[in-house]
């Protein structure tokens, strides 16, 4: 199969975020993408903190990183990207991130079938080897376009 | 590090449900809130425009419902005085029934096994109509502090 347009994951990803209330509220950012994976970050800030004697950033928001992240390796496993609903997820919380840090999320669709999306993502502060959390999710694919072509704005 | 444990105590003790809260930035963040209702604890997600997941739909993110019914079970543990610390989440697993429409969010939560050193906990959500669960989640959590996360000799 040839691949006649290279198609840009790292601004479509972050085209996708940007639309997205919630992830501009929490500052998400799309760091790299390709075909069914991308790799996505939330910054550390005092308002996103869980536990006020460690200074620790929320599990939540964990769980947010990590669901907008499968949810877009999901949605870019396809072309034209297509719209998915989290069926569910599933976090193993491996042990807790040091206080200040960025945290990034690497999650990749290992499998597509006609209704349903499979992820995988992984969760780390600087070593993709020691992860923070791991987890496992499903989508339901809606079957709609997600991006119309070529009217979007900036 | 007892101190969360103090400062919620006398929140219980003078029914200062809002000042609980406000101890954890990211639920204030999220505008969680919660009280007392017939015996159980509700706790409540008021709608706000930037909890939005889709914005065509439109419907809350699905982060945001998993982080609510996650802190939900938090506080239902420091609230009932079943943890000495902060309750550390080990494992959490959300299932989505249904969108989330733009407005008020509720949860309860239920404690099902508490042992000395991890509670399974079960939250349920709706909105509108509370037969309507919009999303379920059970999570475990750590209640003790000695072997928080800390990997073992020989198992490292």
């Amino acid at each position: 199969m040839a691949e006649p347009v290279q198609f840009d994951y790292r601004r479509a990803g972050q085209r996708f975020f940007s639309r997205i209330p919630h992830s501009v509220a929490l500052g998400l950012d799309v760091v790299d993408g390709g075909d069914g994976w991308l790799l996505s970050r939330v910054r550390y800030r005092d308002d996103l903190i869980g536990n006020p004697a460690t200074g620790h950033l929320h599990s939540g928001v964990l769980t947010t990183l990590i669901d907008q992240t499968s949810g877009a390796a999901a949605v870019f496993s396809s072309l034209p990207p297509e719209g998915v609903a989290t069926l569910d997820l599933r976090i193993d919380h491996l042990r807790v991130a040091e206080a200040g840090v960025p945290i990034h999320a690497f999650a990749e669709c290992h499998r597509v079938t006609r209704h349903i999306c499979f992820v995988r993502c992984v969760a780390y502060a600087t070593d993709r080897e020691r992860p923070v959390a791991t987890s496992v999710s499903s989508f339901m694919r809606t079957g709609k376009p997600l991006i119309r072509p070529e009217r979007n704005r900036e | 590090m007892t101190s969360i444990r103090n400062a919620i105590a006398n929140a219980r003790r003078d029914g200062d449900y809002a000042g609980a809260m406000d101890l954890f930035p990211y639920a204030r963040f999220l505008g969680i809130a919660f009280s007392e209702e017939d015996g159980e604890l509700l706790f409540r997600l008021p709608f706000s425009e930037r909890n939005i997941g889709n914005p065509v739909m439109p419907a809350l993110h699905g982060g945001v419902i998993g982080a609510f019914m996650e802190h939900a079970a938090i506080m239902h543990l420091l609230w009932n005085l079943e943890s000495a610390v902060q309750p550390k989440v080990v494992d959490f697993s959300i299932d989505y029934l249904r969108p989330g429409r733009p407005e008020q969010t509720y949860a309860v939560c239920k404690v099902v096994r508490q042992g000395q050193r991890v509670a399974n906990v079960s939250v349920e959500t709706w909105q509108s109509r509370r037969k309507q669960v919009i999303a379920t989640a059970r999570g475990h959590f750590l209640l003790s502090r000695q072997d928080d996360l800390t990997p073992q000799a020989g198992n490292s």
